[in-house]
Parts: structure tokens; sequence; C-alpha cells
């Protein structure tokens, strides 16, 4: 490791000219963690545009249900007229989700920030595996390739939800979408998967074996604490996935009937052999897609724990409390994917064990909550766009935590199943939640991604309006649900109850639109930035950890000297010290206390 | 010590002082319009439907019982936020910082509290799961209920009293079935997944090719009530929909008798 340390102080960034053998392999099959991460980064921000253009056009049919669309209606829809036919709909709700959680959040927070954050933070050079990291990164590519390539098959994308229950997935017949474009879905998901497996067994590797001399487990980032548990889920979990996705297409393909029981008969057809069970799909897609949910917070938590304890100018309340709490939430995440099935005609004993485990999964969310809120406690907080997002973070995950508890109470799931309240319930813990964590994260580590900031008064904007149109679409949805409002519905008004709900659908359209057009705001920003952002040195936020402490960006290799590490990372105003912060590589004083001397020799 | 760092934008001034009192603003109206939401729903009509079966109240009572218990948390943890934000904002707080890593104590009670409220919740609420999804009634079906792309297929016994025989009566979408009786539907579904939701009567329950799944209920109340299929079944899901009709032993026994007759008319 320190052969390529061991070089001056512009070693790092001349390092990285030295190395570039071409174009090629230095931007676009590069082994190196950081343009991954960067790579990882466009690839998803660009689908999050098309996650949320589907969206808008859910949002439009919930509003104006068969009226033309503006604009683009003519243009996709010209066999209708310029409506959103039923067929549409069901592709339109089950690509957005399919493309939000397998091409945005998952692969942001992991490939993303994971592969840009895991080795500087650690103190590595690099990933343990970089040939495998870069693949992990083309593996994404058939599935991008096949998921684009669905949209234009017959029959359309993918329309059986994004769950894909069988038989309306796996029976041809079903459904007039679940034809080649299911295929082509499951095929994609097939190779998401890998991808994710392979960043799995780097990111492992990687924080076990690669961390800087005196970086022990407890003084990791809580980034990197739920970087790894994410790691550990991802790979004890997608297993499941990736053979419940084969025998889909195994269903599909040569008809097997894994998951189609004995004499289905739909369209007056007979659909396969049968002997199988639709539950079964049930149980082997929520096995993982339960966990996914903790995957698609728990680095989330991670970030947002940083960058509260770097505004707040205090270290982390609880550190040690926070770090079992993510343990626990992934060990208790293993046993509470029934909490799905609970209408499902799973046995009712069962549901009630899937019940208990649920509402003891809420538990080490809560011990988040409070820890998140004694560190700001007595700090002294400075409200930049990272600590915005990170604090409406705490404020949206309080809503879509509590919001869980009613649906893990298995008689108040009876009703509110499938209704709007969870669809309310899941943006605020993937999008309230989430996404605005990740804006956040973007804000806080572009400095050192491209060595310029933000604009942060565009950045204070874009939180604003997020801010104010995230509730106005999704925070009612709450009550709709209450009110029976079921989700998945082309036409909800179709049903004499459901009618008078549509003028607070079309406020939260408005909403919804409004939402769409602040995300233009931080295009704009993001993209500008890279040449317009003021330059900045290594450490813009005055912050301890190791990534602070490498050149802004980073050259091949990281850092231009070797880190040691002789504390936490949130050692922020510490009395040792008369700077407000405490670097995890600065040696303690000469003279100081027996305590820090103490912790240098541990070294 | 400078505490000021990072751009021009974080320099103490006016402005950063007019600013920051707008951010927690922001942040307090989360607990306000968040209450004021769910205090306005019932006036708009946008709640909890009227409930028309024995257990329904059950379930009414643990949903507003975990709004109280999770409103009151929501409020307080919300406004924590805010007092923090605005009192240890970095112009306000003129004490150094507490330079602490945690509290066992604390701790302790933020974990020992929610656990045993969790557990409370989750033990609550077993009685209501158990009369609706496990205490089977011991009688006959009333009727068996057959899901399909994308109607919903009646069937109830004949004269002889006995489903799946020859005098079955047989109704597509109007479901109809006697009010204070305890009724028990077989749901079976003949193509892919669907789900029967009675809002009304506080039951839902997914039909599953392959399964017959027992529900049961009863109604307490004279009226006519949708019927909706909450569970994607395809293009045509939106219009899955049935009539549910409560009425009389008598009006029940004369439209299942005029059912029959314009069956046998046909045949
Ligand atoms: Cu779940
Ligand atoms: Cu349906």
């Amino acid at each position: 490791m320190s052969a390529t340390i061991a070089h001056g102080h512009e070693g790092a960034h001349g390092d990285a000219h030295a190395h570039s053998g071409s174009f090629l392999t230095t931007y676009v099959f590069s082994r190196d963690h950081k343009v991954i991460g960067i790579q990882f980064l466009i690839s998803t921000l660009l689908w999050f545009v098309v996650g949320g253009l589907l969206a808008l056009a859910v949002r439009w049919q919930l509003a104006w249900p068969w009226a033309d669309m503006p604009i683009v209606g003519r243009m996709l829809f010209s066999a209708e007229g310029g409506q959103i036919s039923p067929e549409f709909y069901t592709m339109l709700f089950t690509m957005h989700a399919s493309v939000m959680i397998f091409f945005v959040i998952i692969p942001i927070l992991a490939g993303a920030f994971g592969n840009f954050l895991i080795p500087l933070m650690i103190g590595a050079e690099d990933m343990a595996f970089p040939t495998l990291n870069m693949l992990s990164y083309w593996a994404m590519w058939p599935a991008f390739i096949l998921m684009t390539a669905s949209f234009f098959v017959e029959g359309g994308a993918a329309s059986a939800g994004w769950t894909a229950y069988t038989p309306l997935a796996s029976v041809h017949q079903a459904a007039p979408a679940s034809g080649t474009g299911q295929t082509l879905w499951l095929l994609g998901l097939i190779f998401v998967g890998i991808s994710s497996m392979m960043g799995s067994v780097n990111y492992m590797t990687t924080i076990i074996q690669m961390r800087a001399p005196g970086m022990t487990m407890f003084r990791l980032p809580l980034t990197i604490w739920a970087m790894f548990i994410t790691a550990v889920l991802q790979a004890f979990a997608l297993p499941v996935l990736t053979a419940a996705l084969f025998m889909q297409v195994l269903d599909r393909v040569l008809g097997t009937g894994f998951f189609v029981p004995e004499g289905l008969m739909i369209n007056n057809e007979t659909a396969g052999a049968g002997g199988g069970q639709p539950l079964l799909w049930q149980h082997l897609f929520w096995f993982y897609s339960h966990p996914a949910v903790y995957i698609m917070i728990l680095p989330a938590m991670g970030m947002v724990s940083d960058m509260i304890a770097t505004f707040a100018r205090k270290p982390i309340f609880g550190y040690k409390p926070m770090v079992y709490a993510i343990a626990g939430i992934a060990g208790l995440g293993f046993i509470v994917w029934g909490h799905h099935m609970f209408m499902s005609g799973m046995n009712p004993y069962l549901g009630m064990t899937f019940m208990l485990a649920t509402m003891m999964i809420a538990l080490p969310s809560a011990i988040k909550v409070f820890n998140w809120l004694g560190t700001i406690w007595g700090g002294k907080i400075e409200l930049t766009t990272p600590m915005l997002f990170s604090l409406a973070f705490v404020s949206m995950f309080i809503i879509g935590g509590l919001s869980g508890i009613f649906m893990a109470a298995t008689p108040v799931d009876l009703f509110i199943h499938d209704t709007y309240f969870i669809v309310g319930h899941i943006h605020y813990v993937l999008f309230g939640s989430s996404a605005f964590a990740i804006f956040g994260g973007i804000y806080y580590w572009y400095p050192k991604m491209f060595g310029r900031m933000m604009n942060e008064t565009l950045g204070k904007i874009h939180f604003l309006l997020s801010f104010i149109f995230f509730n106005g679409t999704f925070f009612t949805m709450h009550i709709l649900g209450a009110g029976g409002f079921p989700r998945r519905l082309a036409d909800p008004y179709h049903y004499e109850a459901f009618k008078h709900m549509q003028p607070m659908n079309q406020f939260m359209t408005i909403c919804a639109l409004g939402m769409g057009a602040a995300q233009i705001i931080f295009a704009i920003n993001f993209f500008g930035s890279l040449f317009f952002g003021k330059r900045v040195g290594r450490n813009p936020w005055r912050a301890n950890s190791l990534e602070w402490q490498a050149p802004s960006p980073p050259g091949h290799g990281n850092f231009d000297f070797q880190p040691v590490v002789y504390r936490g990372p949130y050692e922020f105003n510490s009395p040792e010290v008369d700077e407000d912060y405490y670097p995890q590589t600065q040696p303690p004083p000469e003279k100081g206390g027996q305590e820090k001397q103490k912790e240098g020799e541990q070294h | 010590m400078p505490v000021e760092f990072g751009p021009d934008e974080f320099k103490t001034n006016e402005r950063r002082t007019i600013v920051t009192r707008f951010w927690i603003f922001l942040f307090l109206l989360v607990p306000i319009l968040g209450v004021g939401v769910f205090l306005w729903a019932p006036y708009a009509g946008v709640y909890l439907p009227q409930d028309v079966s024995t257990h329904g109240h059950k379930i009414d009572h643990l949903f507003t019982f975990i709004l109280l218990l999770t409103g009151a948390v929501f409020i307080a943890t919300e406004v924590v936020l805010v007092v923090f934000m605005w009192r240890y904002d970095r112009e306000r707080n003129q004490d150094p910082v507490k330079f602490t890593h945690g509290s066992h104590n604390l701790e302790m009670v933020w974990t020992i509290i929610p656990a045993a409220t969790l557990l409370f919740i989750a033990i609550y609420q077993m009685n209501a799961w158990a009369e609706v999804k496990i205490d089977r009634p011991d009688i006959p079906p009333t009727l068996k209920v057959t899901a399909r792309q994308f109607e919903w297929r009646l069937q109830y016994p004949g004269p002889d009293g006995v489903l799946d025989t020859r005098d079955d009566i047989h109704t597509v979408n109007d479901l109809h079935i006697p009010v204070n009786e305890q009724i028990l539907i077989h749901l079976e579904s003949d193509d892919v997944l669907h789900s029967f939701f009675l809002p009304n009567l506080r039951i839902k329950q997914d039909a599953v090719p392959g399964s017959t799944i027992p529900v049961w209920f009863r109604a307490t109340e004279i009226g006519a009530f949708d019927l909706v299929c909450a569970e994607l079944c395809g293009w045509g899901h939106y219009k899955m929909k049935g009539r549910l009709t409560i009425e009389s032993r008598e009006d029940f026994e004369n439209w299942l008798e005029q059912k029959r007759q314009e069956q046998e008319a046909v045949q």
C-alpha cells in the first residue's frame, strides 16, 4: 500500500496523469474507485430524470384521468389521441418504481457514494479489487440497455408492478405487457444483482482489509459502518432474489410453473402445467426486497450522521448505539419480510410473528432519531445546504418511521394495505429520507469529488422548493389512504366513494410538478459548478474524517501522505485543541494529557 | 475561536440571521401542518369511511390509538428538532459546545420506553387480528366469490343449501348479504391475484389462484357499498368494481329467489 503513497506534496495529483494510459482507461474503463463512483453518480442521476418523468405521468393521470397530456401526449400516445391508456398507466407506475429502486436509490447509495467514499474515508488508496469494481459498474449497462429496450418491444415494458407478483407477471396471457417486456425486466434485474453482488464483496473486503493504520472498526465514520452492513445485507439477501428472478424467467420461457398453480385459466387459455404456488414468489421476492428497503436507507443514515456532526460542530451522540442500531436493523431486517404479505393468504399465525418482529424493528430507528437530536443538542449549528437536507432527512424520517407502525399493526394494515397510506409511507422513507440524504451528500462531498463548491444560494432554493413540494405531494397521501383510496388504479374515480378526493389529487399533482421543476435548479447547479464553482482546498467544511485530508479532488492513489489515524471521526470542539475540529490524522499535541498519549500508542 | 468556514455565505451577518429564522420556521411548519391535515381530514371526508361491521370498530380504535401515540411522538420529536435548531444555532448559542459522546442512561431510557410501547401495541392488537383472520366461524359458507380479470363472480347455494351443485345461483359483481348474520365466504381466483376489499366492512383478503381462502364478517347496517379490487390484476384492475348490498333476511331471500328464476328462464 505504501508504495504509491511515498511521493511528494503534489504527488497524488501528478500521479493521476502519470498512470493515465488514455482517455478510455482514465475516464471510461477506469479502475479508480473515484471515477467509478462518479460514473455511478452521473448514470443514476440520469435515470432519476427518467424515473421522475414516469412519476409525473402517473400523477397526471391521477389528477386528470383520461385527459390529454399537454405537450407530450400526442407524441407518446397518438393511438389513444393523447391520453394515457390503462395498460400504459400500469406500465408507468411499474417502471417508475423499478427505475427509482434498482437504477437510482440502490446504485447511487452503494455504487456512487459507497465507491467514492469507502477508500477515502478508511484511508486506502483504492478498493481491494479495482477490476471487480469496474465490472460492477459495467454490469449495470446490460441492465440499462435491457430496461430501455423493454419500452419499445411489443406490449411495452413490464407492467405487473415492481413486485412482479405471479401469476400476473409470469403468465404471458395475463397482460399485454407480460410478454417480452417482463422477461427483459427480469433479465435486467439479474444484471443489477450481479453488479450489487460484485460491489458488496468488494466493500466488505476493503473495509475489513484496507483500513489505514490506527483506523480501528470503532473509529470508522458511521457512513462506512452503514456501507459495511449494507454490503453484508446485499451479500445474504441478493442470492435469494437472483434465484427467484431465474425461476420466473424459467416459468416464462420454459413453462416450469414454479409460481403457477394447477388449472389456471387466463383469457380462456390454460396457462402452463401448474403445480406451483403464487405465494412462493412473494416470499422469495420480499426476502430480498424487505432488506432492500434498508439497503436504501442505512447508507443514507450514515451519511446524514456525518453531515449532522460536521455542521453541529459536535461529536455524534451515542456512536456505538448508532452502530448497534444499524446492525440491529440489518439483523431484524431478515425476519420481517412477511409484513408485506399480511393480506396475501399467508398463515395468520405466521402474520403475528412477522408483526412482532416488525414492531421491534421500529426500535433501532427510534434510537437513531434520538441520537441525531442528541447530536445537535448543545452544538453550534450551521444551516448549510447539506445540513438543511440532513435535518430534513431527520424530520421526514420521523414521519416515514412512525407511519410504518400503522402497517406493522396487522388489523390496521388490513384496512390500509394497498392504499395510498402505503404510497405515502414509502415516499417519506425513500424520497423524504433517502433522496434528501443523497442531495445533502452530493452538496457535501461535491467539493471533494470535483474540487469546487456547488452554489449555496441555488442549493438552498433547491432545498426550499423540494421540501415544500415534497410534503405537498406526499403528506396528504396518508389521509387518502385512511379514506381507503386504493393504489395502482388507472381511474380511482370510477368508484363513487373516491370522486371527492380528486381535487386533493390535483393539488398533489401540482406539487409534484413543482418538485420536478425544482430539480432543474439542482441540475444547473450540479453541472454549472463543474466549471463555475468556487475552487476549494482540502477541507472546506473543516471536518475530521480522512477524505478531507486528501487533495480535492484526490489523485490516483488518493492520499499524498500515509494517513495514520489517532481518534474517531467526530471529535469536534475537543478540549485538546484550539480549533473546533480535530482531524483523525492530526497527531495529539506533544505535551497533552495522559489519555491522548495512550491513544496514540495503540498504533 | 473562529467557527466560520467555507464560502462567504456562512459569515455572520444580518442576512444570515434572517435566513436562519426562516429555515427554522419552515421546519416548524412540519408538525403544525401535519397535525392540521389530520384534524381537517374527517371534515373533508377523507378519513376512515363509515363502518358497518361488528369488528370494524376495533380496527378503527386501533388506528386512532396508534395515530394518537405516533402523533404525540411526532409532535414531540419535531418540536425538539426545531427548538434545538433555534437554541443551538451558531449565532445564538454563546456557550461552549457540549463536548460529549453520549449518555448511557439516556440511551437506556430511549431504548426501553419505545421497546415497551411497541411491545404493548404488538400485544394489544392481537385480539382484533384473531377475530378477523384466525377465529373462523364453524358454519357452511354463505357464498363463494371467484375473482377473475376483471370481475367478481358470486355463487350462492341453491335450494339444496350446498355449494358447488347444479342448482347454485350465479351473479356477477352483484354481492348481496343479509344484515346481522354471520357471513362466511370462500374466496378463490380463476387467474391472477386479486384482493377482495370491502372498505366499509373493514375486510381485505387477497384472492389466490389455487387456494380457497375463508373470509368472514357480520354486517350491522342495511345499505349499498363498494366492493373494490385492491391487488393489481392487470390493465383493467381499476374497473374491477362490485356492488355490495346489505339487506334484511327477507329482501335477501327474495333477491336470491328472483335470481334463481332468472337463471332457470335462461336454461
Ligand atoms: Cu418490508
Ligand atoms: Cu384488481
